[in-house]
């Protein structure tokens, strides 16, 4: 079992390790919740590397990654268990073959351990090799307020409670992560017993440097015009911007392409790559491209020219 | 609002010694009965009021009373609000209904003095003026028992007289920039009702849990085994589950422009009812820029909720951009709150001020973002309106369904054209879409 940093230098060199390019601050805050146990509560959004830090965290700490996708209507039989129905019919079945007639034997036996199915979040419970799993329970907010509130009572006391079987805690309580892409408010209550940060996206200097570890076949001057073109166009007015993951996308895209000099055309033929919604295409797509793209070769001339 | 009218911190520690030393007065030598016997009427007044007072807790908050004493004026004051109040949104009730019951003894007889002129206390007046309309309902019918006085004077004071006071003082009905007049406990009580009945036209959807229903149409299995146990397991009774279903989140935007004044208040109450109705609700409020008002609609006592509102939104009765407005909606807020399948209210006269400049993009935008959007338009002036505004053009080929009302006077009103079942889809063009083609 790996040990948990000790402070957030320490962290942040983690996350490093996975390549995972952060802030201090972001490194503040999952150092806080691995030192105190309390879970990280990461929102932001889509594309800006919330996800990620989970799977960052399982990977360097060597912890087992447990993930519960969130969905509207997400019930405890598919969150945190459920019966294995077949299989007690079966057993039924044997019993009454065999003369069973001990009811509350046959209830122990078919409400037994081995016929439950363990779903993420009694996984996370579980004692498992090298520590207690990392839980990621991801984009909490399209599930509904009643599953929020039993989230509640999990996060709180890490127990679960079956009614056949009984109550079933944590020795060691998982590291949990939950994130929220904002498509509504989360409720304070749970709030309230996470540590809070907003996953913002990152500026030039350290756009390029996630684009050198996550892209590094791309060309080092196309890679900045990349970093310089989308942080133009996280400035415009468009119904979605492009977040770190398309970023990468675009670089890897034209990389494909032999691209190795950003030029109007090759932004129009691959823009689809940054922008998703067909308003910002076309109101990106040209004239204003191209207008973009000679600010951004300008500066980039301009940096160059101070720098030698 | 009242309660802003008479903070404690603000009120001058002289004042406040002076109250102190009246009430002392009033009550010494009249031993713990008065006091009792006061208690309980405060507690009627709150209960009138419209909080949860109960008979438990008049003898909760007599014993209160007695553990702490009368030393301070605070004290007192905190040992029954500890008492009566238990939730936040009851604090400016209770403020106002104390402040006015304990201060003066003998209150009641000022106000009576109101309904002649000449006697008028300006002070008194400015008081009674700013007096939760509700409040002062209440106090009508509990008068306090008054302490000091002779014996029965207190209850001979005419209740009626009242009465004619609290008409004189505020039942105007000018609505003003932000000041919304108080609403009556009748109206409060009526608003409720209108909104108990009304069915939006996309009242409740399929969600993806289940519920135990006998005459489900899926097999529930944990229910089933569990009733094989019970029967030992010789028979197994099939149970049945069937989905639930709920309504979906409702998102309301109003037009609060000038041409929309008249109905401001009407329909603020509106979302406010249905704010505090139901979950999932959000409502914004727009003229010349987008506001959001859930937080504050989210009192539950009407009047701080439209005090709230009052102070959030700076765009009162000027003009309209309704582009801009949901140009912001779509950016900023659409992603936060349509998420699960919204259904959006859009209430305007479509009267645009931009001249429709860049508004079909966006209430295209809204209307794909959501699962359904319901125009509500009050039609002006005349009954034969119809939708020739360049706003209006630009707006109706991109709506789902178009509800107009004529002279939108009532909650009633209101909820019962919002009632009305969807028209039938697929069953020609209807005469709005005609009408806008």
């Amino acid at each position: 079992m790996s040990t948990l940093p000790e402070n957030v230098e320490g962290t942040l060199e983690l996350l490093g390790k996975a390549n995972y390019v952060s802030d201090r601050s972001l490194a503040t805050a999952v150092h806080l919740s691995l030192q105190l146990g309390r879970p990280l509560f990461l929102e932001g959004e889509a594309g800006v590397g919330k996800t990620e830090i989970a799977k960052v965290l399982s990977e360097t700490l060597g912890r087992k990654l447990v993930r519960l996708q969130c969905y509207e209507g997400l019930d405890v039989a598919s969150a945190v268990y459920e019966w294995n129905y077949s299989a007690q019919m079966i057993e039924i079945r044997m019993a009454e073959a065999e003369g069973v007639s001990d009811r509350d034997r046959l209830g122990d036996d078919i409400f037994s351990d081995h016929f439950l199915i363990r779903r993420p979040l009694l996984q996370a419970l579980e004692p498992s090799d090298g520590g207690a799993p990392v839980l990621l329970i991801d984009e909490l907010d399209r599930t509904d307020e009643a599953f929020e509130a039993y989230l509640l009572e999990v996060l709180s006391d890490f127990q679960i409670t079956i009614p056949e079987i009984g109550t079933i805690s944590a020795e060691n309580p998982p590291i949990v992560i939950i994130t929220s892409n904002r498509t509504r408010e989360i409720h304070d209550a749970l709030k309230r017993r996470c540590f809070y940060y907003w996953v913002d996206y990152p500026d030039a200097e350290r756009e390029l440097e996630i684009l050198s570890l996550k892209a590094p076949q791309a060309d080092e001057k196309l890679s900045r015009m990349v970093v310089e073109f989308v942080q133009r166009l996280r400035e415009m007015d468009l119904f979605k911007v492009p977040g770190i993951a398309e970023t990468i996308d675009w670089a890897s895209a034209l990389h494909q392409l032999d691209i190795i000099e950003l030029t109007p055309e090759a932004i129009d033929d691959t823009l689809g790559v940054l922008l998703k919604y067909q308003d910002d295409i076309a109101k990106i797509r040209g004239s204003e491209a191209a207008k973009i793209l000679d600010e951004v070769k300008s500066e980039i001339a301009t940096a160059q020219r101070a720098s030698a | 609002m009242s309660d802003k009218a008479i903070p404690d911190e603000a009120r001058p520690a002289l004042q406040a010694r002076a109250k102190l030393d009246e009430l002392e007065a009033a009550n010494i030598g009249a031993g713990s009965g008065k006091i009792a016997t006061n208690i309980m009427h405060f507690a009627r007044v709150l209960r009138s009021a419209g909080l949860p007072v109960g008979p438990g807790k008049v003898i909760e908050g007599i014993k209160a009373v007695e553990t702490i004493g009368l030393d301070s004026r605070d004290d007192f004051y905190w040992a029954l609000h500890a008492v009566f109040v238990n939730r936040r949104d009851q604090r400016e009730i209770f403020d106002q209904a104390f402040h006015v019951f304990w201060r003066n003894p003998k209150l009641l007889e000022r106000m009576a003095q109101l309904v002649l002129p000449s006697f008028v206390d300006p002070e008194a007046q400015q008081q009674a003026e700013e007096m939760n309309r509700r409040l002062a309902e209440a106090l009508k019918q509990n008068p306090p028992d008054m302490p000091g006085e002779g014996e029965g004077t207190g209850e001979e004071e005419d209740p009626d007289v009242t009465v004619d006071a609290v008409m004189t003082w505020s039942a105007n009905e000018v609505l003003q920039e932000t000041d919304f007049e108080k609403m009556s406990r009748e109206e409060l009580e009526a608003a409720k009702r209108a909104i108990a009945r009304m069915r939006l036209p996309i009242m409740e959807v399929p969600t993806r849990r289940f519920k135990r229903d006998m005459r489900g149409n899926r097999i529930d299995m944990r229910a089933t085994l569990r009733a094989a146990m019970r029967g030992g397991g010789g028979a197994i009774p099939l149970q049945y589950r069937k989905r639930k279903r709920r309504h979906p989140p409702l998102v309301v935007l109003c037009d609060i422009s000038g041409s929309m004044s008249r109905y401001s208040r009407m329909v603020l109450h509106f979302m406010h009812a249905i704010t505090n109705d139901r979950d999932r609700v959000h409502t914004f409020l727009f003229g010349t820029r987008l506001t959001n008002v859930t937080r504050q609609l989210r009192y539950k006592d009407v009047d701080e909720a439209l005090d709230k509102v009052g102070e959030a939104v700076d765009d009162w009765s000027g003009g309209t951009r309704i582009g801009h407005s949901l140009h912001d909606f779509n950016t900023n807020w659409s992603r936060r709150v349509l998420g699960q399948g919204a259904v959006v209210l859009f209430i305007s006269d479509g009267l645009d001020r931009d001249a429709a400049d860049g508004l079909e993009d966006e209430i295209e935008r809204l209307h794909m973002s959501c699962r359904r959007l319901i125009w509500l338009n009050p039609l002006l002036r005349y009954d034969r309106y119809e939708p020739k505004s360049l706003g209006a053009q630009a707006l109706l080929p991109h709506v789902d369904e178009f509800r107009s009302i004529h002279n939108l006077e009532s909650l009633d009103q209101l909820s019962e054209i919002l009632t009305k079942p969807a028209p039938d889809k697929g069953f020609g063009t209807n005469p709005w879409q005609e009408a806008a083609a």
